[in-house]
C-alpha cells in the first residue's frame, strides 16, 4: 500500500514536471479548459444572483383588492384603515374609482370614448403591501382572507410576471446544465487529444518499457496523471476567471443596486462550488486521458 | 531452460522465418545463435520474449509453455527474462541510474530497495561512476553496458541478447562478451544471437547455426574466418 502510494506520488510528480517542461503548450491547454469551465460556472452565478434578487421581490409584493361596485367611498376608506391595522400588512393605499378613471383616461388614450360612459365602470381599489416579514405562503393566506371579505370583489396579485421570471430562470438553469454537459464533453475531447499526441510522441519509450515487462496499467499511469493535472490547473484557473469577472462587474452592479435602492449583490462562488469546479475539471481530465490511453496504449506493442 | 519443439513461424506475407525448428538449451549454458541475416536468429529470440507467437509448435521457457501465457500475463512473463538489444533501447530522457532502475520500478519495488540493487548492477558493468550521466552522452560501448546492467538488475535466470555487439568495435565487443560470460559463470543461462564468429570462437561456447529457419546441417565456415 505504502509502495503503491509512493509510486503514484512519484508518477504524478514526474507528469507534473513534464507539463512544466513545455510551459507554453501546457498553458494553452489549461487556458482552453479554464474558459470552457468558466462559462457554465459564471452563467450559473448570473442565474443564482437573479434568483436571490427575485426572492426579495417575493416577500414584499403588492396586490390589488377590488371592492364591489356598490361600496361607497367612505366605506372603502374605513376598510382601508381596518386592513392597515393587521400585523401582516405594511400599508394600504386607496385608489378611488374616480381617481382610477381619471388616470385611465389620461394614460389609455381612450379619453373621448370614456366620456361617453354614463357611469364609472371602475370599482374602488385597495393596494395592499404585505409586511416585510411575510413569506409567499402567508401572502397567499392574506389574499384569501381579504378576498372573503363581504366588500371584496376580487384579488389581483401581480405575481404573474414574477412566476414568468422564475420560469425563465428555470429554463436558463436547465440550459446551463445541457450546455455545461456539452462543454464537459468538449473538455474530455480536448484532453483526450492532447494525451493522444503525448502518447504518440513517447511511443518509443512506451515500447521499451513494455519490452522490459511493463503492464498496460504501468504505462498508462503517467498519462492519466497528466490528464488530472490539466484538469486541476484548468479548474483553478476557471475559478480565478470567474472571480476576475465578478471583480469587473462589481461597479456596474452596485450602480444598478443604487438605482433600485436595493441590496442587489452578485453572489460569488462559495468554497464548495469552487471545489466542485476544480473537481469537475480533474474528473474530466481523468476521463479524457483514460479514453486516449485505453484506445492508443493497447496498440503500441514492441516490434 | 529453453526448448523449441517443431517451431514454425510464418509471417503474414507467407515468408517463413523458422521452419520446424527444435532445440534445447540447458540451465546454466551459454549459447550463441549464428547465421546469416534472415536465418531466423532474431525471430528465435522474439519468440522467447513473446514479442511474437509461433505459428505452430511449442516454445517452453523455464518449464513454462509460452503458448499458455495469456496476453495480460506477458508483462509478468517478460520480467523474468533479461533482454539486451543491438540498439540498446535506453530512455534518453533520464539518467543512467533511472534506466537501470526501470525494471525494478516496473516490478513495483520501493525506491530505497531499488537503489540498493542498481549500484551493484552498474558496478558489474563498470559504470558506477556514470550513474548520473544521461545515456546519450556515453559511448556506444558504455550504452550497451547500461543496457546489460538494466537486463540483469532484477537478477533473471535467463539473459537473451540480440546482436549485442553489432555496433561495437572488436575490443569493445570482447569486453561486452566477457561481461556476459561473467554472468553465465554465476549460473545465468545466456543466449546470444550474433554473427561475430571470430569472437564466439574466442569464448569457446556452444554454437547453434541457423540457415533458412532450420538448424544448419553442418556449421558453415565463415568466409571471413577462412581468409
Amino acid at each position: 500500500m505504502m509502495n503503491w502510494l509512493l509510486r503514484h506520488a512519484s508518477t504524478s510528480a514526474s507528469s507534473l514536471g513534464r507539463l512544466f517542461r513545455q510551459p507554453f503548450a501546457s498553458l494553452m491547454i489549461v487556458l482552453v479548459i479554464a474558459v470552457t469551465l468558466a462559462i457554465p460556472a459564471s452563467l450559473n452565478l448570473v442565474v443564482k444572483t437573479a434568483q436571490s434578487v427575485s426572492s426579495g421581490w417575493d416577500s414584499a409584493l403588492d396586490f390589488s383588492l377590488y371592492l364591489r361596485r356598490n361600496i361607497a367611498e367612505a366605506d372603502a376608506a374605513n376598510l382601508r384603515d381596518l386592513i392597515a391595522q393587521r400585523a401582516d400588512v405594511a400599508s394600504v393605499q386607496l385608489i378611488t374609482a374616480s381617481a382610477a378613471l381619471a388616470e385611465f383616461k389620461a394614460q389609455s388614450g381612450f379619453g373621448a370614448a370614456l366620456d361617453q360612459l354614463s357611469e364609472n365602470p371602475l370599482p374602488h381599489t385597495l393596494v395592499v403591501r404585505p409586511s416585510a416579514t411575510s413569506t409567499s405562503q402567508s401572502i397567499i393566506l392574506l389574499q384569501e382572507e381579504l378576498a372573503n371579505l363581504p366588500e371584496a370583489d376580487a384579488v389581483q396579485a401581480d405575481t404573474e410576471w414574477v412566476q414568468r421570471f422564475h420560469a425563465i430562470l428555470d429554463i436558463l438553469r436547465r440550459a446551463i446544465v445541457i450546455g455545461g454537459s456539452l462543454l464537459g464533453v468538449a473538455i474530455v475531447v480536448i484532453i483526450g487529444n492532447t494525451i493522444r499526441l503525448d502518447i504518440q510522441n513517447r511511443r518509443e519509450e512506451i515500447e521499451v518499457t513494455k519490452l522490459i515487462g511493463a503492464s498496460n496499467a504501468f504505462v498508462r499511469r503517467p498519462f492519466l496523471w497528466s490528464g488530472i493535472w490539466y484538469g486541476l490547473f484548468g479548474g483553478l484557473l476557471a475559478v480565478g476567471l470567474v472571480y476576475y469577472g465578478l471583480y469587473l462587474l462589481a461597479p456596474s452592479v452596485s450602480r444598478l443596486a443604487g438605482l433600485y435602492q436595493s441590496g442587489v449583490a452578485v453572489t460569488g462562488l462559495v468554497a464548495g462550488e469552487a471545489l466542485l469546479v476544480v473537481g469537475i475539471g480533474m474528473a474530466l481530465g481523468l476521463i479524457g486521458s483514460w479514453f486516449a490511453a485505453a484506445r492508443h496504449m493497447r496498440r503500441i506493442e514492441p516490434r | 531452460m529453453i526448448r523449441f519443439e517443431e517451431v514454425t513461424k510464418r509471417f503474414p506475407g507467407g515468408q517463413e522465418a523458422l521452419s520446424g525448428l527444435s532445440l534445447t538449451i540447458d540451465k546454466g549454458e551459454m549459447v550463441f545463435v549464428t547465421g546469416h541475416s534472415g536465418a531466423g536468429k532474431s525471430t528465435l529470440l522474439r519468440l522467447i520474449a513473446l514479442i511474437e507467437r509461433p505459428t505452430s509448435g511449442q516454445v517452453i521457457v523455464d518449464g513454462q509453455n509460452t503458448h499458455r501465457v495469456k496476453r495480460r500475463k506477458i508483462p509478468a512473463y517478460r520480467r523474468q527474462i533479461g533482454m539486451v538489444f543491438q540498439d540498446h533501447k535506453l530512455l534518453y530522457d533520464r539518467p543512467v541510474f533511472d534506466n537501470v532502475a526501470l525494471p525494478l520500478v516496473i516490478a513495483g519495488m520501493g525506491f530505497r530497495e531499488a537503489g540498493r540493487r542498481v549500484r551493484p548492477a552498474l558496478e558489474q558493468v563498470g559504470l558506477l561512476h556514470k550513474e548520473k550521466r544521461n545515456p546519450a552522452t556515453l559511448s556506444a560501448g558504455e550504452q550497451q553496458r547500461v543496457g546489460i546492467a538494466r537486463a540483469i538488475v532484477s537478477r533473471p535466470k535467463l539473459l537473451i541478447a540480440d546482436e549485442p555487439t553489432g555496433n561495437l568495435d572488436p575490443d569493445l565487443s570482447l569486453e561486452v562478451m566477457r561481461i556476459f560470460r561473467r554472468f553465465n559463470e554465476v549460473g545465468v543461462t545466456v543466449l546470444i544471437a550474433s554473427h561475430d564468429i571470430v569472437l564466439i570462437d574466442k569464448l569457446g561456447c556452444r554454437r547453434i547455426e541457423l540457415d533458412g529457419g532450420r538448424m544448419a546441417a553442418a556449421p558453415v565456415e565463415d568466409p571471413e574466418l577462412s581468409e
